[in-house]
């Protein structure tokens, strides 16, 4: 490719003042979250001095082609294409107008989430919780000699802001035990099963064409990927901020971990997760969700995720742990037909159920009845002894421990 | 050989005459690729016509297409080169009885190009200058990330680097055209390097020219009826919504059918040309149907009035 010009000094055709628009344009679509590079913006500036120019319509396709790189982005390139290239003279205007929707969505970043624990650390150094330090160094799964057995099996629900602090701190620590699977791809092994036939020639070449031995490869393995669905409705209101402290631990130390909210309608909150401290990530996601304890749609937010994004994270052999109470009162056979379709599409199924904390639980509410048949497991998820399990066993076989027919076959229709 | 088109107009023309009914945005964003030299990122639903442009590419400028089918475990081995190990061996043993054990010189007798199985993507870079071929990588979504990331090397400096060989570079680059299903996202470094382009379905006068030109037999009134009915199929609440390459199966069915018309009894025999998931099938068969094809035709009828 030929060095394209600078975006700065561009020698514009026009004469005008093309390169420079077009550069503060690119600064507002980086302000909304569109990544734009300044190689993109020079790459934008070549392309345009191709003759791209001659028509709104054809300038339009041009810096969409350059600027746009995924279809989620494409609305909000367009409310910007228009505010910023239709009336010069009100630009100033339209502009502010622009900027305070980004700032709407985006929130104002000196409100840092973080700086809730560092008001914490100046004013109160003996009520922190573990500090951060203690974590990094633990890396070990289980905590059972840093927590008491209480605190292990004490309801989240009922636990103090102190036993939370440290519940949290706990759940931070926590990893997930996955199965990975075989892939096609190879890698060189010792006590692997089929011949390496280029390691054995260079070898060979290496030692003047005397066959010294076989060298060997094997399959490489991979973890498949793991689907989160967790219900934020009001019902599970004392669970969700737990669980989402426990997802933030599992989903930053493996990839290929999606996780999505839902209430009353689906959130993706797998980017807004991606930040190391678990105050900024849950920041963010509290704000781009917006059915915090609401109702519940089960049915409507699997319909959702069935036909909107199971086709792009559920590739690959995934897995999904379904975390709600299963109640709704939507149409149980609405909510079967969903779960079926959800089963079909995952490898494995996990619904975890904040609900058998109950020692007399009971498959009664029809929502629970109509989705139990379809799950792989049914387990519990409302102390951290029920999570450390989890995570520690979610992949082991379990000789039906949480095989869900057991509960089907407990507690005849209600 | 066709040289590269001077303008959008141009563009448009070639691919109207190479078979293929384009928007101007689609016309646009290929324009540039050819002229900036720059690899094409076409994403899209299934069955919205985004191989086709590649083989529409290769028709209109008249060069040779080459494709890389991804797939998941998809590696260098199958899709750049590969060492014809066999023949590598009888090479060493060849030596060895003739009794010229050289180390360096055999090192490079055996390494040399003779022995280099080619596929694909090694075959896209070492085409003569002036007949630079049309390279469609499709469905990349389906392999891993490992393969991606390998990917970028080609993409932006079009050449690839074989350790025992050196670094084979493109004299003249490639036409590259790469497709996605999105049934992942792709990584941004990729689309960093390429131009992208949001495939959609066609609106229902360009999917009526489509189907005039890719099924001319058909009677006017049956294009009319299909693709109104398929359009107003693309706005049910279905899991798989029928693309274009589904539109031309099913009205070159209904044709070998001798229908020129639609009517709900045919339409419920032949729906699985349209529709691919027994639960869509079961949702629209019967009244769905009826009341779709209702709606269609007293649309059609107040349209001809008018």
């Amino acid at each position: 490719m030929t060095a394209a010009p600078d975006a700065g000094s561009s020698p514009d055709p026009e004469g005008g003042r093309l390169a420079e628009n077009v550069m503060h344009f690119a600064r507002i679509l980086r302000k909304g979250g569109i990544p734009v590079g300044p190689g993109r913006i020079a790459d934008a500036l070549e392309a345009l001095q191709l003759g791209c120019i001659t028509s709104r319509a054809d300038f339009y396709c041009t810096l969409r082609a350059c600027f746009v790189s995924r279809h989620d982005q494409q609305p909000f390139f367009d409310q910007a294409f228009d505010a910023f290239w239709r009336a010069p003279k009100m630009r100033e205007q339209l502009l502010s107008l622009l900027l305070a929707q980004i700032s709407r969505l985006q929130g104002p970043s000196e409100r840092r989430a973080g700086s809730r624990r560092l008001a914490e650390a100046l004013f109160d150094e003996q009520d922190l919780p573990q500090g951060q330090p203690a974590q990094e160094l633990e890396l070990d799964a289980s905590f059972s000699a840093s927590l008491d057995e209480i605190l292990r099996h004490k309801d989240f629900e009922q636990m103090s802001s102190e036993e939370q602090a440290e519940a949290k701190a706990a759940l931070a620590r926590m990893r997930l035990l996955r199965e990975p699977r075989p892939t096609r791809r190879f890698r060189a092994s010792s006590s692997g099963a089929e011949l390496d036939l280029r390691r054995t020639l260079r070898q060979q070449l290496r030692a003047g064409g005397q066959l010294i031995g076989f060298p060997r490869k094997e399959r490489r393995m991979r973890l498949p990927p793991l689907v989160f669905l967790c219900d934020i409705s009001g019902s599970m209101s004392g669970y969700t901020r737990m669980l989402l402290h426990f997802i933030h631990a599992l989903a930053n130390d493996g990839d290929r971990i999606s996780v999505f909210l839902f209430g009353t309608r689906l959130t993706n909150i797998t980017r807004d997760l991606q930040r190391r401290d678990v105050d900024e990530a849950l920041d963010r996601v509290s704000k781009s969700v917006v059915d915090w304890s609401g109702g519940t749609r089960i049915g409507h937010a699997l319909h959702e995720f069935n036909f909107r994004w199971s086709r792009r994270v559920l590739a690959q052999g995934a897995h999904v742990v379904l975390i709600t109470d299963g109640l709704d009162r939507e149409d149980a056979a609405y909510v079967a037909d969903e779960m079926r379709r959800l089963k079909r599409a995952a490898t494995r199924l996990i619904w975890l159920n904040p609900l058998l904390r109950y020692a007399g639980f009971e498959a009664r509410a029809s929502g629970i009845r109509a989705m139990l048949p379809h799950v792989d497991e049914f387990r519990a998820a409302h102390n951290l002894a029920s999570l450390e399990d989890l995570a520690e066993t979610l992949f082991k076989p379990d000789m039906g421990a949480h095989d869900p027919r057991r509960w089907l076959r407990q507690s005849p229709a209600a | 050989m066709t040289d590269l088109p001077v303008s959008i107009d141009a563009t448009l023309e070639g691919l109207q005459a190479a078979g293929y009914v384009s928007d101007r945005p689609l016309a646009t964003v290929l324009f540039l690729a050819l002229r900036m030299r720059r690899p094409l990122f076409l994403e899209g639903e299934a069955g919205v016509g985004k191989t086709e442009i590649a083989k529409v590419l290769s028709r209109m400028l008249d060069r040779p297409l080459i494709r890389l089918q991804c797939y998941d475990g998809l590696d260098v081995s199958s899709a750049v080169y590969e060492w014809n190990y066999p023949a590598q061996m009888i090479e060493i043993r060849l030596a060895e009885a003739a009794g010229t054990v050289d180390r360096e010189r055999l090192s490079t007798d055996i390494f040399a190009e003779r022995f280099l199985i080619r596929r694909p993507l090694l075959r896209a870079l070492e085409a003569a200058p002036g007949m630079a071929p049309v390279l469609l990588i499709d469905e990349l979504d389906r392999t891993d990330e490992a393969f991606e990331a390998y990917l970028l090397e080609l993409l932006s400096d079009f050449q690839v680097t074989i350790p025992e060989f050196g670094t084979i570079r493109a004299e003249e680059p490639p036409i590259v055209i790469v497709t996605s299903n999105r049934t992942r996202e792709v990584h941004d470094a990729i689309k960093r390097r390429c131009l992208y382009h949001w495939v959609d379905y066609p609106d229902a006068e360009r999917e009526l020219e489509i189907l005039r030109l890719r099924v001319p037999d058909a009677s006017e009134r049956l294009a009319r009826e299909v693709t109104a009915f398929v359009q107003a199929l693309r706005g049910e609440d279905l899991f798989k919504r029928p693309g274009i390459a589904e539109t031309i199966d099913w009205v070159t069915a209904l044709h070998s059918l001798d229908r020129t018309v639609l009517d709900p009894a045919t339409i419920n025999e032949t729906l699985g040309v349209l529709l691919k998931y027994q639960d869509d099938i079961s949702r629209m068969q019967g009244s769905e149907v009826e009341r779709l094809l209702a709606e269609i035709q007293q649309e059609l009828a107040a349209r001809g009035r008018l």
